[in-house]
């Protein structure tokens, strides 16, 4: 049941796009076509979760142990960074399509800040580990499902007559704002 | 380039949020009250300065090949500093940021500047660039919490400015209210350029504007 509340809060009453403002730049910058939207939200799938495992193994059996708390935030970058770097290696030689589908994501993902902003909310959370790893897979959900919502409207808004003022990202913020407001019904 | 110049450079033409959309994760977050866009906004700036400081003086020594992770480095270091400032000296501050703090990390304003601009440029006009583009944050982050605050709580930087008893669009202080107070703002600093853009335009060469017209 606490699983279950952590899976589907992470994916509609905390989504971490609309209601946290977690990872705005790939929502904003990867959100004009579907299908590079859906391949933007694997790739963050896959990254997040790994990270999510990572740095919470690290906190665990490293920092905490040594008193070295303060060293979070370079830890978890450069692991972060690292990782990245890694599972592009790792792609490239054991699956070159999957590597061609999310190849161009993967350096983006690095600055992407949902990534951190997970593996920091897991450990102020105070997550065990399963409830760590199904927390990002649900934030993974939640960021995907909102990327292709606001790419699947801006591929039809961009067939209508926007204002000149408002073409581009603003109405990509304003149709954000309006989906927030969806998303903020599943409070209650 | 003279100080104002450059100063002015990353206030208005190269605005990091509404010019550059840059760091739009903060921008969001943390602007429910403009107590808090202030607070963000001067981080920001002391990580950026001192970050670009760093990467100036240190731009003969990093070898070309791994220089974003040691820019990362040298944020994230900063980052920790600014955060275990805060936690001692602004603490009210320090947990109405929250998680935002450590993110100034992954704020692309700063590793873009370190690397479009400190890393190529003296100490002196990297850390007036810095002052420039964290202003121009600042002010920008400000505006956006003013608005919110005053339309969702009818105060602005905790002054009661409406009466107590008006009833108040809340949804401006929720994360809905943000993006679409952002997009109305962009839209608006849009449309003004447009139109300035159109006069000067004008001025300078009557025919072409009339036939544009």
């Amino acid at each position: 049941m606490e699983l279950f509340m952590i899976f589907f809060g992470a994916i509609f009453f905390n989504n971490f796009v609309l209601n946290r403002f977690l990872g705005i730049c790939p929502f904003l910058g990867v959100s004009k076509r579907i299908e590079t939207s859906v391949g933007m939200g694997m790739a963050v799938a896959f990254v997040m979760t790994l990270a999510s495992v990572m740095t919470w193994l690290l906190q665990g059996l490293l920092l905490n142990p040594l008193g070295l708390g303060y060293l979070q935030t370079i830890v978890f970058i450069l692991v972060i960074a690292a990782l990245v770097q890694f599972v592009e290696m790792f792609m490239q030689k054991v699956s070159p399509t999957l590597h061609k589908a999310l190849g161009v994501y993967l350096p983006l993902i690095t600055t992407n800040c949902a990534i951190l902003g997970i593996a920091i909310l897991n450990i102020d959370y105070k997550y065990n580990l399963v409830e760590t790893i199904v927390h990002s897979l649900g934030a993974a959900i939640g960021f995907t499902l909102a990327l292709v919502m606001l790419a699947g409207i801006r591929e039809k808004l961009e067939i209508n007559d926007v204002p000149d003022a408002f073409a581009g990202v603003p109405i990509a913020l304003i149709t954000a704002g309006i989906l927030a407001l969806a998303f903020s019904g599943f409070v209650l | 380039m003279s100080i104002l110049q450059e100063l002015k450079r990353g206030i208005f033409a190269e605005n990091p949020t509404f010019r550059l959309m840059l760091g739009m994760c903060p921008t969001l977050a943390v602007t429910t009250l403009a107590v808090n866009g202030v607070g963000m906004g001067l981080a920001t700036t002391a990580v950026l300065l001192g970050s670009n400081l760093v990467v100036s003086a240190l731009k003969n020594v990093i070898p070309n090949q791994v220089r974003i992770p040691s820019f990362i480095v040298i944020i994230a270091t900063f980052v920790t500093v600014v955060s275990l400032l805060m936690e001692a000296f602004a603490y009210s501050l320090y947990e109405a940021l929250g998680i935002f703090l450590p993110l100034i990390v992954v704020n692309c304003i700063i590793l873009g500047r370190a690397e479009a601009y400190a890393s190529k440029h003296s100490l002196g006009k990297s850390a007036l660039d810095a002052l420039g583009i964290g202003l121009g944050f600042t002010l920008s982050l400000t505006v956006l919490g003013a608005i919110r605050e005053f339309l969702g709580a009818g105060t602005v930087f905790g002054l009661q400015v409406l009466s107590e008893s008006a009833d108040m669009a809340t949804i401006f202080s929720l994360p809905p209210g943000a993006f679409i107070t952002l997009g109305l703002m962009m839209a608006l600093i849009n449309g003004l350029t447009a139109r300035r853009g159109k006069r000067s335009v004008a001025r300078r060469n009557p025919a072409v504007a009339k036939r544009e017209g």
